[in-house]
């Protein structure tokens, strides 16, 4: 892998920022670094230089390039202790003071997080009567996210996680096998509202009793995730919930002291200030 | 053993194992002095849905408490570090560790090449690398990068490696400083250990 200056990569994101308006300048440098190299590989371009003149020149191969350059690998039931306290004490919680719950999965990339949610809240028998808010800055995985249709061998994983958070069903009832794919059951994201949106650039647009953003953050540097916090603690209605990545922490955030924790190993956070 | 090129300009220490490592592992980390004054930054494979217990076993080994860092967390002076489950690990040119969810490296998340490579860029000839036992490829990039950027690189003698694909893997790519058995690893780390108390 050849290496790359930091200057290349902020010719780069100066580029990106003013043709078409996506900053990507607070990005944490190493992992993105990582990425832009494998990009050039990928499209066997010799230097930054040209991959730079190849975003300007072509509008197309930039939203290819956005596919590539934010990171979506993810799982069903990630981490699933962290489902469990969900299921059964933060969403009991809210529903002591609230007879509907809103949700916004915050950079939900290819969806797997939302239908997780779904299926919680789908043997719950809350799924009808929440609302869910599901955004991305990435249009395709957008796209992707709303179709529901996953390689069949990323099930394996998924069912096993879903087995330890111990769910009242048999996994497979959930989707359809088809030629090496998984079909999800498309009734449980009826409700869901799949929108672009760009946590970076964007505009706080509701207030939410839970806001997931779990491993988003890890991807920008600590003034982008101030920036960001920010706007997440103004979307979240007063003693609701943000939940982040098990090895995220909000303590070098300027707003921290806004939120409490309620549970550490799992990172789920209350939000008491406005 | 004598060490030609001991000696205090050292900023950190990063290891790298796998299969066959643990024992290693164990016993640099109850052997090394109490004091010992360089961050000690470990990737090492592990189950990826565990997300308990490997840091509390190596712990209970370690002359000093192992910490799985958060991302953005400073790395300080004389800890010892761990790479999280299920989490990439790199650390940035302030010295913090910054983690990822991107997708596994050889296989493995944590990816010892992503922690070796990025530590290399950050400490540069600052830095000492040591790759350990292991049943894939793993960690030789990372090593290859160490040495290039002026690092020190040590593996364990494949002869003692309950499995010697990884260290054999770097010896093959780069011209490796030490290759050494883990007693005398401990060596190294006491010698090094000592050019810092004056």
């Amino acid at each position: 892998m050849q290496e790359i200056h930091i200057v290349d990569i902020r010719k780069l994101a100066e580029t990106i920022k003013e043709k078409y308006n996506y900053d990507f300048t607070n990005y944490a440098m190493s992992s993105f670094k990582r990425r832009v190299s494998r990009i050039l590989e990928l499209y066997k371009f010799n230097n930054v230089e040209s991959l730079i003149k190849k975003i300007s020149e072509s509008e197309a191969y930039f939203q290819e390039f956005l596919s590539e350059i934010t990171v979506n690998v993810t799982e069903m039931f990630r981490d699933p202790s962290f489902w469990r306290v969900l299921r059964d004490k933060i969403i009991p919680n809210i529903l002591l003071n609230h007879q509907k719950i809103s949700i916004w999965h915050a950079g939900c990339s290819s969806g797997e997080e939302v239908y997780s949610m779904a299926i919680l809240l789908k043997e719950m028998g809350i799924l009808e009567s929440s609302k869910i808010v599901a955004t991305d800055i990435d249009p395709i995985i957008i796209e992707k996210a709303k179709k529901g249709v996953y390689p069949i061998k990323n099930m394996d994983l998924n069912d096993k996680n879903y087995l330890r958070v111990q769910g009242t069903e048999d996994f497979n009832k959930y989707y359809e096998e088809k030629n090496g794919y998984a079909y999800m059951d498309k009734s449980l994201v009826e409700n869901v509202s799949f929108r672009i949106h760009d946590l970076v650039n964007g505009m706080v647009f509701s207030k939410f009793d839970i806001v997931m953003c779990r491993n988003v953050m890890i991807y920008f540097n600590q003034t982008l995730q101030n920036d960001v916090l920010k706007k997440l603690h103004e979307s979240i209605f007063k003693y609701g919930y943000l939940a982040i990545g098990s090895k995220e922490s909000l303590i070098w955030c300027e707003i921290a002291n806004k939120f409490i924790v309620v549970n550490n190993e799992e990172k789920v956070y209350k939000k008491i200030k406005e | 053993m004598r060490f030609a090129d001991i000696n205090d300009s050292y900023r950190a220490v990063v290891i790298g194992g796998s299969a066959g490592s643990f024992q290693g592992i164990t016993k640099i980390l109850s052997n090394i002095p109490e004091s010992f004054p360089l961050p000690i930054i470990m990737c090492l494979h592990r189950l990826k849905h565990v997300r308990n217990g490997f840091m509390e076993a190596l712990s209970i080994k370690s002359v000093k408490p192992v910490i799985e860092p958060y991302d953005k967390e400073g790395i300080k002076k004389g800890k010892v570090y761990l790479a999280p489950a299920n989490y990439h690990m790199y650390i940035e040119l302030g010295h913090t560790f910054a983690l990822s969810t991107e997708s596994m490296v050889n296989n493995s998340r944590p990816s010892i090449d992503i922690t070796l490579e990025s530590s290399a860029y950050s400490y540069k000839q600052r830095l000492i690398g040591i790759l350990l036992s292991g049943a894939n490829k793993d960690g030789a990039i990372g090593m290859k990068t160490i040495k290039e950027k002026g690092g020190l690189t040590i593996v364990q003698d494949p002869a003692e490696c309950l499995i010697d694909t990884m260290p054999t893997a770097a010896l093959r790519i780069t011209e490796i400083d030490y290759t050494l058995s883990i007693e005398n690893i401990i060596k190294f780390l006491n010698e090094l250990a000592k050019k810092y108390s004056n």
